[in-house]
C-alpha cells in the first residue's frame, strides 16, 4: 500500500505505562535522536512517587511529554497529538492531556481484564464507542515483540521489558526518525550483555519494521529541522546544565568543587552526575543528612573551596539554620534548590515554585541572601554559574532556584566555549599587615578571604555576632544594628554589579506578565501568542529575585497591568507589591504540573478583555 | 588542592611557629590568642586548654595548618582563645564542618572541640558518621554530664537519676557511654582522659594528635558550677588510686593504691582480682592490646560497672585508610583512568551535533 508523507510544524507525544514500562527511558530515547535531527524540542517527564508501583494500576502510571517542531518551542505542550497508551490505566490517566481528534497507540495486551479492572474500566474502551473523538491504532506490541524474540530463549520477563522499544521503533517510523543513536545507546549500555543489546536492537527494528509494512499506518510525518542559531548542540536537563554549570564556575574560579549533598528527589541527579566527574576534581560528599551536607559545603568553604550544597524544599528546611551562619561568617556557599511540591513531604516528583519566601525570609534572624533562579533548563547552566559568581564576589552565601521541571526537563543546548565564560576566581588574602577578618571592599563590602595554611592570618569566625572589621565577638547594641545593616547593604549593592531586567515585547502598555524561574516557557508562548493577536502584553521575566535589578520598579509603572503568573499561591507577588506599591494580581496554579500556556493566555483575554 | 589554593600557600611563607624547618622555639604561648578566656573561675576547661597548648608545639605542624572547630557549649568557646585558625559554628555540626575542610584541604590537621551535649545529643548523628568515615580529624569532647552553656539540665551522659532543673523527679534517661558509642561507630582511636591528670592528658592528646584517622578523646571534665564533683572520685588523690584503671599497651592491667589488684577476664566477663590473697598472679591479668577490638568493647565496657575501676587511656588505636585519603586517591585514579578533564571535554561530553 502506498503510504504518504505529511509535513508538520510541531507535534506533542506522550509516551505512557506502568512506571516499569520503561516510559521515561523511551521518551529520552525520541527526544535525543529528535534533537540530533535538528528539531527544537522540550520535554516533561512525569512519573510516580513510588518506585516500582503495583503493576497495572492508576497511580503507577508513568509519562513523558515531548512537544518538537521546525519552529521556535518554548514548552512541552498544553497537550498532546499522540499518545502512546501501553496499558489500560496509562490511557485513563492521560486521555485528558490528549487533543481532541488526538491518536492513540495502544497496546492492546495491556487492557486483558485484570487491567481493565485496576484501571477502574467496566467495559473494554477499544471495543467500544468511548473512543471515538480520536483516532485509535491497536497493536498487540507484547505479543509482537514476544515473536520477535522467539529464537533467543529469553525470559519473559526480559522480553517484556524490552516492548517498548517496539513502541520506540513504531513512533520513530511515523515521524521519520532515524534509529541510530538508540541502536548506539543500547550497545554502549549493553556492551556486557550482548543478548540484551540484541533484544532491544530486534524489537527496535521490529517496531519499526511493522509500522512500515502493515496498513496500519498509512501516514508518516515529517517534522523539519528548526533554525536554531550555528553552532554545537547537545540536549540537556536542567539538572545536567546545573552540575555543568557548577564544574565550570569552579574552573573559571580556579577553585575545586566541593559539593555536600544528601540524595532527595528531585536532586539526587545533580550529585550522581558531579560524582562522575572526578576527573575534573570535583569532590563530592554524600552527607549523613542535609545539615552535615550544607555544614561540610561550609567547612570546605573555609578551607578555599567553591562549596555547594544541592537538595530540594525540605532538605532547605533542615540547612536553614546553617545558611544562617554562612551569612555570618560571611563565606562563599552555593545552595541549589531544586523546588517541588510542598509542605512537607508535598509532591516529590512534581514541580512548584513554593519555595521562594522560604529562600528569602526563612532563617532566624536578619539573614539575607542572594536568590538566581533560572528560567529553562540550558538557563541552568548559566545562572548557577552566576550564582557562583555572586558567591564569590560578595563573600555570601547564594541561593539557586531551579525545579523540578526544569530539573527533569530537557531542551536542545547550544554549547558554550569555556573562553566565553567570564574568569570569576576571587582574591585569597595572604598579607598578614593590618589584616582583620571583618574589613570590607569599598565598593562590594565584601570581607576578604584568607584561607587555613596562610601564615600570619590565623584567625577565628564564628557565629556569634561579630564587631565591625576586627570580627571579634561583640555583644555591643551599636554594633550590632551596624553589622546587620552592612550584611543587607552588601547584599543590595549586588544589584550594581547584575545587568538591568529587559522586557520582551514593547516597554510600555496595556499589561506586563511577570514570571520567574520554570515558568519562561509557558509565559513567553502566550504572550507571543497574543501579541500577534494584535494585545499590547509584554513579558517580564526575572532571574535575579534577590536583589531585584535596579530598574525593575520603572518596568513595572510602564504598564496599566501587571500580572504574575507564578506556580505557587503568589509569592513573587507579595515581594513586589511590598517594594514598589503596584496593584498586580496574581494568577496561580498549584497542581503540581507546570502552566500550560492556554492557561495564560486565557487570564491575558479575562485581564485586557476580548475573545 | 586547587590550582589558586596551591598557588597562594606556595607563595607564602610557612611561619617558624610549629615549624620544624629552621625553627625558632615554639611554645604553648604561641598557641594563646588575644582573647580574655571566658569560662568560670576553676572550670576543668582550663586545664585542657592549657594542655592543648602545651603539646602542640612538639607536632611538627606549622601553626597557620592548624584549625580548632566547635560547636556551641560552654566548652565550644574553645577556638576563640587559640592562635590558629579557628571555626566556633553551630550546635553539633562542628564535625560537619571539620569533614568538609578536611575533605577540601587534607593538608590541615583539624581539630573538633565539643561536649556531651553538642557532640552526642545534637550533634550525636553526625559524630557516629565521622568515626565510621575514619576521617582524620582530631575530637576532643568535654564531658562534664550536664548542660553548662544552658544553665544545669541533664544530657546525655549525665547519670540515670540525675536531678536538674529539668528533671526535679531525677532523670529516667540511660546515659550514653561515649567511649564504646565511639567503638561501635568504629572510630579508630579512642581514648578517655581527665582534666585533673595533666600528665596523662598531654600524653593522649599527643597520640591523639598523631594518629592517622578519627581520633576520639572523651575528657573528664568538672563543671564546677552546675555539676561539681561528677569526677572526683575518679580525679582526687584519696580515691583515684583504688577507682582508676590506666590503660598501658603491652601492660597487664593493674589498679590500685598498692598495685594490689588486677582485672581478669572470667569468660568475657572482666571481674578484680586480688594479687595479694595468692590466688591470682600477675600472669592470670588481662594485658592491654590497643591493636585489639573486641578487648576494646570488653574495657570500654567497664564504664559505669559499680564494682570495676573506671578504665583511663588509649582504648584502641588501629590503622584504616581515611576518607580523605581515599577520595583524593579515587580522584587520582579517574584523572589516571580518563584522563585530566578539561572544561572543553566536559561541555562536549555525551550527544553532540552541529548546526551550520
Ligand atoms: S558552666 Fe560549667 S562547664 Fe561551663 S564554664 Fe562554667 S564551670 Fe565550665
Amino acid at each position: 500500500m502506498a503510504k504518504t508523507t505529511k509535513s508538520l510544524d510541531e507535534v506533542t507525544i506522550r509516551f505512557a505505562g506502568d512506571s516499569g514500562d520503561g516510559m521515561q527511558l523511551t521518551g529520552t530515547q525520541f527526544t535525543n535522536t529528535s534533537a540530533i535531527m535538528g528539531n527544537d524540542l522540550s520535554t516533561l517527564p512525569d512519573y510516580p512517587a513510588e518506585i516500582r508501583a503495583p503493576q497495572g494500576t492508576l497511580f503507577g502510571v508513568s509519562g513523558f511529554q515531548i512537544h518538537f517542531g521546525s519552529k521556535e518551542i518554548n514548552t512541552p505542550g498544553d497537550q498532546c497529538d499522540v499518545l502512546v497508551a501501553m496499558n489500560a490505566a496509562a490511557l485513563k490517566v492521560n486521555l485528558r492531556s490528549l487533543v481532541n481528534g488526538g491518536s492513540i497507540i495502544v497496546n492492546t495486551d495491556g487492557f486483558n481484564d485484570k487491567n481493565l479492572k485496576l484501571a477502574g474500566y467496566e467495559a473494554n474502551p477499544l471495543n467500544n464507542d468511548s473512543l471515538s473523538k480520536y483516532q485509535v491504532f491497536q497493536v498487540d506490541i507484547t505479543k509482537l515483540t514476544t515473536l520477535a524474540l522467539a529464537d533467543m530463549n529469553l525470559p519473559q520477563k526480559i522480553v517484556d521489558r524490552t516492548k517498548n522499544f517496539f513502541a520506540l521503533g513504531m513512533m520513530y517510523w511515523i515521524y521519520n526518525r532515524s534509529i541510530e543513536s538508540t541502536i548506539e545507546w543500547v550497545n554502549d549500555k549493553f556492551k556486557s550483555k550482548a543478548d540484551i543489546a540484541e533484544a532491544n536492537i530486534r524489537v527496535l527494528k521490529a517496531g519499526w519494521n511493522f509500522a512500515e509494512t502493515t496498513e496500519i499506518f498509512s501516514v508518516r510525518y515529517d517534522v523539519k529541522p528548526a533554525t536554531l542559531a550555528h553552532g554545537k548542540y547537545r540536549n540537556i536537563t536542567g539538572n545536567q546544565a546545573t552540575a555543568l554549570g557548577l564544574v565550570a564556575a569552579a574552573n573559571k574560579a580556579k577553585l575545586d568543587l566541593f559539593l555536600g549533598s544528601y540524595p532527595i528527589t528531585p536532586a539526587s541527579d545533580i550529585l550522581h552526575d558531579l560524582s562522575m566527574y572526578k576527573q575534573y576534581g570535583v569532590k563530592t560528599f554524600q552527607a549523613e543528612d542535609e545539615i552535615a551536607g550544607v555544614t561540610s559545603a561550609i567547612g570546605a568553604s573555609f578551607g578555599g573551596a567553591l562549596a555547594v550544597t544541592t537538595t530540594s524544599g525540605p532538605g532547605l528546611a533542615l540547612k536553614t539554620e546553617a545558611i544562617g551562619l554562612a551569612v555570618m561568617v560571611e563565606l562563599p556557599l552555593v545552595i541549589v534548590n531544586i523546588q517541588r511540591g510542598g509542605p512537607s513531604t508535598g509532591l516529590p516528583t512534581k514541580t512548584e515554585q513554593a519555595d521562594l519566601l522560604q529562600s528569602m525570609y526563612g532563617r532566624n534572624g536578619e539573614a539575607p541572601v542572594p536568590i538566581v533562579a533560572a528560567s529553562t533548563p540550558g538557563d541552568c547552566f548559566y545562572s548557577v554559574f552566576e550564582a557562583s559568581r555572586i558567591a564569590l564576589k560578595f563573600m555570601t552565601p547564594v541561593l539557586f532556584l531551579s525545579d523540578g521541571y526544569l530539573g527533569n526537563g530537557s531542551e536542545p543546548w547550544l554549547i558554550p566555549t569555556p573562553e566565553s565564560l567570564a574568569d570569576i576566581s576571587p582574591k585569597f588574602r595572604t598579607d598578614p599587615n593590618g589584616y582583620l577578618p571583618y574589613l570590607r571592599d569599598e565598593k562590594t563590602l565584601a570581607r576578604e578571604w584568607a584561607i587555613p595554611g596562610t601564615p600570619g592570618l590565623e584567625h577565628r569566625i564564628g557565629g556569634l555576632e561579630k564587631e565591625d572589621k576586627t570580627g571579634n565577638v561583640s555583644y555591643d547594641p551599636e554594633n550590632h544594628e551596624r553589622m546587620i545593616r552592612l550584611r543587607a547593604e552588601k547584599v543590595e549593592r549586588i544589584a550594581n554589579d547584575i545587568p538591568l531586567a529587559k522586557v520582551e515585547g514593547d516597554e510600555k502598555g496595556d499589561l506586563l506578565v511577570v514570571g520567574w524561574g520554570g515558568t519562561y516557557g509557558a509565559i513567553r508562548t502566550a504572550v507571543e501568542q497574543k501579541r500577534a493577536e494584535g494585545k499590547s502584553v509584554s513579558h517580564l521575566h526575572l532571574h535575579y529575585l534577590n536583589p531585584l535589578q535596579k530598574n525593575i520598579g520603572e518596568i513595572l509603572y510602564n504598564f496599566k497591568n501587571v500580572l504574575v503568573a507564578e506556580i505557587n499561591m503568589g509569592q513573587l507577588i507579595k515581594i513586589l507589591r511590598a517594594k514598589y506599591l503596584v496593584p498586580a494580581v496574581g494568577l496561580n496554579k498549584i497542581q503540581g504540573l507546570p502552566f500550560k500556556s492556554s492557561e495564560i493566555e486565557k487570564k491575558i483575554d479575562e485581564i485586557l478583555g476580548g475573545k | 588542592m586547587s590550582v589558586l589554593v596551591e598557588e597562594v600557600l606556595s607563595n607564602v611563607k610557612a611561619t617558624s611557629v610549629g615549624n620544624s624547618v629552621g625553627a625558632a622555639k615554639v611554645t604553648a604561648k604561641d598557641f594563646q590568642s588575644d582573647q580574655d578566656v571566658r569560662w568560670c573561675p576553676g572550670c576543668g576547661d582550663y586545664s585542657i586548654l592549657a594542655q592543648t597548648q602545651r603539646i602542640l608545639p612538639d607536632l611538627n605542624i606549622p601553626r597557620e595548618r592548624m584549625v580548632f572547630i566547635s560547636g556551641i557549649g560552654c566548652s565550644s568557646r574553645f577556638p576563640y582563645y587559640m592562635e590558629t585558625y579557628g571555626f566556633h559554628s553551630i550546635h553539633g555540626r562542628a564535625t560537619a564542618i571539620a569533614s568538609g575542610l578536611k575533605m577540601a584541604r587534607p593538608d590541615l590537621s583539624i581539630w573538633v572541640v565539643t561536649g556531651d551535649g553538642d557532640g552526642l545529643s545534637i550533634g550525636g548523628n553526625h559524630m557516629i558518621h565521622l568515626m565510621r568515615r575514619n576521617v582524620d580529624v582530631n575530637v576532643i569532647l568535654f564531658n562534664n554530664q550536664i548542660y553548662g552553656l544552658t544553665k544545669g539540665q541533664y544530657s546525655p551522659t549525665s547519670e540515670k537519676g540525675k536531678v536538674t532543673k529539668s528533671t526535679p523527679l531525677g532523670s529516667i534517661d540511660y546515659p550514653f557511654n561515649p567511649a564504646a558509642l565511639a567503638l561501635g561507630s568504629s572510630c579508630t582511636f579512642v581514648a578517655r582522659s581527665m582534666d585533673r591528670d595533666p600528665k596523662h592528658m598531654q600524653a593522649v592528646l599527643k597520640r591523639a594528635a598523631e594518629h592517622k584517622g578519627t581520633s576520639f578523646v572523651e575528657m573528664y571534665q568538672n563543671c564546677n558550677v552546675f555539676n561539681d564533683g561528677a569526677f572526683f572520685t575518679l580525679t582526687e588523690k584519696e580515691t583515684r588510686d583504688e577507682n582508676v584503671l590506666y590503660l598501658e599497651h603491652g601492660k597487664p592491667l593493674i589498679f590500685g593504691k598498692e598495685k594490689d589488684k588486677g582485672i581478669h577476664l572470667d569468660g568475657f566477663t572482666p571481674t578484680v582480682v586480688s594479687l595479694k590473697d595468692g590466688k591470682h598472679s600477675v600472669n592470670d591479668l588481662i594485658v592491654h592490646n590497643e591493636k585489639d577490638s573486641t578487648l576494646a568493647f570488653i574495657l570500654a565496657n567497664m564504664t559505669y560497672q559499680e564494682k570495676l575501676p573506671r578504665p583511663v587511656g588509649i582504648f584502641q588505636s588501629i590503622e584504616r585508610p581515611t576518607y580523605d585519603e581515599m577520595m583524593s586517591q579515587q580522584i587520582e585514579t579517574a584523572i589516571q583512568k580518563r584522563g585530566k578533564g578539561t572544561l572543553e571535554k566536559l561541555l562536549n561530553s555525551g550527544e553532540t551535533w552541529t548546526i551550520q
